[in-house]
């Protein structure tokens, strides 16, 4: 049984329809990522695993269980986590404030405020600044490292890449190993197909609301994702 | 020259008094940014609740608290889940609109039921009783142990925010309610949890104040005044401030006191203008929207 699985997941703003009919499955363990253009609804589907957007009860099941009803709340309490997209640090806590949230809700698992100081080591010398303070780098480990607070089965990471320069993205990405090798399963947004193809062992590429290619890291070719990328 | 000394000192207590008024109406602005226009008339609910307690129970009204306080906690959170949580989505109106509306309601449920005659809570003694410090200044007990609830009240509050993790927790929904969402913390119960608590320190307030002066159904709107004058004086959003707003109302109405009796609340509201004019954003703002 999969992890996660989606059938035919449609999401909406209001009147505007984001997503039709994805149908994506994640095994446990697995790092996946989903690629594509701006507006090609890649957010969306985060925002709706993670349950900020609801669905029908059926369009989304994690673990045998169907949670397009529950809250984000809820579901970080059944092992789903997010990393949002722009970070979303809380401007008036301090770095370890931050990272101690994650923690609020006391699901117990590998993650601690030591291990994620161990993964990040900047931050435990940033731990009591104000979290506005950091860098887009810095600020990008606390976030990451807010959400493994929580002890995630399923780890949703938007954009990491976002405002960031290439050397610390690689820093980022660098760290990912240490992550899935706890066994948690990672969910990757990219906008940067190379990056995203490399951290994971598939991927999705999203266009206008619906897969448009889906294929392992090494069975594909160059131009097919550029076809699905820009819809050609 | 001792005169003075005794109006500032007798402002200063005054002071105590309006920054607990205002705590609940701080709280719920700053953690939910719900303006709550009903809050001088819970004042007042909150002051006959500790009246039919005290009529029941036959305990005074400062033992009354181990009953009024929990009561007032429990109606704060059913408040805030069953009613107000409804109202945070759409924008500053909806809350305004529907707070607006539970102020009729409580002031004219309270003419219905009680009549519009005045009351008051009585502790005894100790209501006039004072201490006499060197200068002949006469200090009353009782609004010198307000000013000290007033203080431990905000003292345990910025421990709590501060120091705990439901503080942070509040502060971070304050912040950003939907990515605390996202972190497995539930805004509605921590919204109703403010609100609950903000409810118990306006029981505390109604207490203290029905202690001192007279209460009727009316009486609610010039403290919801006082309240909003308090929070805005000391900054919206932060506690501390909210007593220091406090503080200065009533040291400007006992200023205007001294001036001339018909002077003070004009004093007080004066005091009030000038400092929006001189710091918008209060003395010591902390919210940054």
């Amino acid at each position: 049984m999969s992890l996660l699985a989606t059938h035919n997941l449609s999401a909406y703003y209001g009147d505007f329809q984001a997503l039709f009919g994805i149908d994506l499955t994640v095994e446990e363990g697995e790092t996946i990522a989903i690629i594509g253009a701006n507006g090609a609804g890649k957010t969306t589907f985060l925002r709706a695993v993670a349950g900020a957007l609801a669905s029908e009860p059926d369009m989304v099941e994690y673990d045998g269980q169907s949670i397009g009803q529950h809250t984000p709340h809820e579901l970080v309490r059944l092992g789903i986590a997010m990393v949002p997209e722009g970070r979303r640090l809380f401007p008036s806590l301090t770095v370890e404030e931050n990272l101690a949230l994650g923690g609020y809700c006391g699901r117990p698992g590998p993650w601690s405020l030591k291990r994620v100081y161990d993964l990040f080591p900047v931050l435990l010398e940033l731990r009591n600044l104000p979290a506005p303070s950091l860098s887009g780098g810095q600020q990008q480990m606390a976030a990451i490292g807010r959400a493994l607070m929580c002890n995630p089965r399923l780890l949703l990471c938007d954009e990491l890449s976002l405002g960031l320069a290439p050397v610390v993205i690689q820093n980022i990405y660098d760290c990912l190993g240490a992550i899935t090798a706890e066994g948690t399963t990672v969910i990757i947004v990219e906008q940067d197909i190379r990056r995203a193809i490399e951290a994971s062992s598939r991927f999705y590429c999203f266009q206008e609301g619906r897969i448009g290619l889906t294929a392992a890291k090494d069975g594909f070719d160059q131009e097919a994702i550029t076809a699905a990328y820009f819809g050609l | 020259m001792m005169d003075w000394v005794n109006i500032l000192v007798q402002g200063c207590l005054l002071g105590g008094l309006y920054g607990l008024f205002a705590i609940g109406l701080s709280l719920s602005f700053g953690i939910m940014r719900l303006v709550n226009i009903a809050h001088g008339d819970l004042i007042v609910l909150s002051a006959y609740v500790a009246m039919i307690v005290v009529e029941f129970t036959g305990l005074d009204p400062i033992t009354g608290l181990l009953v009024i306080l929990p009561t007032m906690f429990l109606f704060g959170y059913a408040l805030q889940r069953g009613l107000l949580n409804f109202t945070l989505e759409g924008g500053l109106l909806p809350p305004l609109l529907v707070t607006f509306g539970i102020s009729v309601i409580i002031q004219n449920g309270l003419l219905l039921s009680f009549g519009a005659y005045t009351h008051r809570l009585k502790l005894g003694a100790i209501e006039t009783q004072s201490i006499v410090f060197p200068g002949d200044m006469s200090v009353g007990v009782f609004p010198l142990i307000t000013f000290g609830v007033a203080v431990l009240s905000i003292g345990g509050l910025q421990l709590l925010f501060y120091k705990t993790a439901l503080g942070r927790a509040f502060r971070a929904v304050s912040d950003d309610a939907d990515t605390a969402e996202l972190l497995g913390i539930n805004k509605r119960h921590l919204f109703a949890l403010a609100m609950a608590i903000a409810m118990a320190f306006t029981a505390l307030a109604a207490v203290l104040f029905a202690i001192r002066t007279n209460f009727d159904p009316a009486a609610g709107p010039i403290r919801l005044i006082l309240a909003f004058e308090a929070v805005i004086i000391g900054g919206l959003g932060n506690i501390w401030g909210t007593l220091i707003g406090g503080i200065v109302l009533g040291l400007a109405q006992a200023v205007g006191a001294a001036l001339s009796p018909t002077w003070q609340i004009l004093a007080g509201h004066l005091a009030f203008i000038v400092i929006l004019i001189i710091r918008p954003s209060g003395l010591f703002p902390r919210t940054r929207d």
